[in-house]
């Protein structure tokens, strides 16, 4: 996994609440046994036609979203299934930074496992920033390592984040090798509590 | 006398493996139930890694997602094929017990961990599907995980968990007659909405809780998750333990009566302390539909459509027109005015054999309706089977319905079962997202009765006046 520290990126807004994993990635594309190449089907039913063209009007396919890498949307974002496909989609398309006033636990857990960093912000500050990034070509900066979020416009707020995920995200941590420095404690666990 | 524990304190002090400050709990993991779609990336994980299955015995496996539920071993889609049979690899290859689509314990994983006694009281339970929630009808902890997880529990057969804050829903009264668990979880979804779950694991208790059934509790638990919430459980009683005994993997004999004073000294004690606590009566309850696109939107049959016009704020107005207009409804038109396409009655919410006896009751004698497209898929093969011996597929051709093989099958429409664009179904499953059933396709979530009461008229009709009418 990438370690984050520090991302620098183009806001992309999505003004909705309750995007459920269905929508984020649909579940025609969940039959692939890898692990790679889901961005493609990112969002795919408001990106594209039956036909597979694209929708114009869906903001996502405007180019001036091109490259963007913070993604920046309304309450309970993630709800629904658990589906890894959803942050790998994300992941896979660039999305590196996700911020909304809340997100589904299931999804939460997922983004940190994939080195997502997902930010919850006050409900005023993410209108605040879907606005502008509405209205122009809006950067920010997250800082994990200061836990703090701004742009060069003088807009800086910080965040919470539970420590034991800062470390993994920041280190890049696969945490099953971490598990594994606990090998004793499982193995006591097992023999005293369900046998071996 | 010690401090007073909910079932929840009691299951996850029994499974820590290492507390550390700052850290998440690591918890040891019971039961790790797996199936086809959520797992291949983990299997090649471990691959990559060199590490093996720790646990294979207390890993189970089946397919369902995928699979076909009718012609079984026509698999049209080559992709889902792959997917299938790298399930089937991956548990050869590190031994894994799996119920294949040939196997006779084959179904839904939710539907048949209860079914073959595996899911117990106060086991940790976890499979990388969000209705994972279903199993602590038993009162086990059971919740949904990702892919991430699944490798890290096949590897370690541990998690690491931030202890869970609990929410306590009583519900008080007894359900009316034709008032379905399934109307109780849609009424207090609808009632409090798709997130007040989110950070919590639910305890549901109170009366009406108390007197359903473990079928019943089974789909009440099992759409948790629509709230939000990762886990939702009921403490077990005489209820839990008689549906267990003489389950294939429960003890018997002594072992049985041992196992059950464990299991029903779980139960959250007098005078536990919850995170927080929300009420309904349960008398209050009428028979529900969804009309919209998250679960939440969900309204008694006898209501209208809700205006946007009298919402309270911007942001509610515009996800109801949003709502509406995917779901091609006016504001104000009555539920019972909507007709309906397809009608699904199937899932691991309401595919069980009682699902299946209320909507037979229903339909029995009766027709489907012309323009209806019924299909009926049980969520085992052993469900299947009882339900044939029991004459219940005979009463359901009869009246025009189609009868399936076990599946998830149109709950997700991942295999061939898909609701054409722009048609509509009142399907008994979980989930009423945009696309779910298929792409543009109209779900309208509701109980099996429900259903098959809108099979037989083509459009929502309150079960409780329909079989008033049989009766006359
Ligand atoms: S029946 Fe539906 S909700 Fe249940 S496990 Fe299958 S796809 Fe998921």
């Amino acid at each position: 996994m990438e370690p984050i520290r520090k991302h620098e990126g183009l806001v992309y807004p999505l003004n909705r609440s309750n995007v459920d994993t269905d929508q984020i990635i649909p579940k025609q594309f969940l039959k692939r046994i890898e692990r790679q190449g889901f961005g493609q089907f990112l969002f795919y039913n408001w990106r594209f036609h039956h036909d597979g063209s694209q929708k114009e009007d869906f903001s996502l396919n405007q180019p001036k979203y091109d490259g963007t890498s913070i993604l920046v949307a309304g309450e309970n974002f993630g709800c629904g299934s658990s589906r890894e496909h959803a942050p790998w989609a994300l992941e896979d398309y660039g999305f590196k930074v996700i911020l909304a006033p809340s997100f589904a636990d299931i999804f939460f857990n997922n983004c940190i496992k994939n080195g997502i960093l997902a930010v919850t912000l006050p409900e005023e500050e993410i209108s605040q920033l879907i606005q502008k990034a509405e209205n122009e070509t809006y950067h920010l900066t997250a800082d994990l390592k200061n836990q703090v979020i701004y742009d060069n416009e003088g807009f800086k707020t910080s965040f919470e984040v539970n420590d034991y995920q800062k470390e993994m995200l920041i280190n890049g941590w696969d945490d099953i090798s971490v598990t594994l420095t606990h090998e004793n404690k499982i193995k006591q666990y097992e023999s005293k509590k369900v046998g071996v | 006398m010690t401090q007073p524990k909910t079932i929840v304190e009691k299951i996850w002090d029994q499974h820590v493996v290492h507390l550390e400050k700052g850290k998440p709990d690591l918890l040891y993991i019971d039961l790790h139930l797996i199936h086809e779609v959520t797992s291949p990336q983990a299997f090649e994980g471990l691959r990559m890694n060199d590490r093996s299955v720790r646990r294979p015995e207390r890993t189970y496996a089946t397919m369902d997602h995928n699979v076909p539920t009718r012609e079984r071993h026509i698999i049209k889609d080559a992709v889902s094929k792959k997917q299938m049979e790298t399930l089937k690899q991956n548990c050869d290859e590190f031994g894994i017990p799996l119920a294949d689509i040939d196997h006779p314990d084959q179904g839904i994983v939710h539907v048949i961990g209860p079914e073959l006694g595996l899911t117990q009281p106060g086991k940790t339970i976890v499979c990388g599907d969000s209705h994972t929630s279903t199993h602590g009808a038993f009162g086990a902890l059971a919740f949904g995980i990702g892919t991430s997880e699944v490798e890290h529990v096949l590897a370690t057969q541990t998690l690491w968990q931030a202890p869970p804050k609990t929410l306590n829903v009583k519900v008080n009264g007894e359900l009316g007659t034709g008032v379905t668990a399934k109307d109780l979880i849609l009424a207090v979804i609808g009632k409090y909405g798709v997130r007040f779950g989110t950070g919590y694991v639910i305890e549901y208790t109170g009366d009406a809780i108390r007197s359903l059934t473990m079928e019943q509790r089974m789909t009440v638990c099992n759409m948790s998750i629509e709230a939000g919430a990762r886990a939702g459980l009921i403490s077990p009683d005489e209820t839990t333990v008689e549906y267990l005994r003489g389950k294939r993997h429960v003890p018997e004999g002594q072992a049985f009566d041992e196992a059950r004073d464990e299991w029903l000294a779980l139960a959250s004690d007098e005078g536990a302390v919850y995170d927080h606590t929300l009420e309904i009566d349960a008398s209050e309850i009428e028979p529900q539909v969804t009309w919209g696109t998250n679960p939440g939107m969900c309204l008694p049959v006898s209501a209208s459509v809700p205006d946007p016009a009298e919402a309270t704020t911007d942001n509610k107005r515009a996800e109801i027109e949003h709502a509406l207009n995917y779901m091609d409804l006016q504001p104000n038109q009555p539920i019972s005015d909507i007709a309906i396409e397809h009608v699904f009655i199937g899932s691991c919410t309401n595919s069980r054999i009682s699902d299946l006896q209320k909507a037979a009751e229903i339909v029995r004698g009766k027709t489907v309706h012309s323009s209806v497209t019924a299909i009926v898929v049980p969520g085992s093969q052993s469900v299947k089977q009882q339900a044939e011996a029991e004459g219940l597929d005979v009463v359901f051709k009869q009246a025009g319905f189609e009868w399936r093989d076990a599946g998830c099958s149109m709950c997700l429409a991942m295999n061939d079962d898909v609701i054409p664009p722009g048609e509509r179904c009142a399907s008994t499953s979980n989930r009423n997202f945009e696309g779910r059933q298929g792409t543009d396709a109209r779900t309208h979530l509701v109980s099996p009765e429900m259903a098959a009461a809108a099979a037989i008229t083509g459009h929502f009709t309150d079960v409780r006046q329909f079989t008033n009418a049989l009766q006359h």
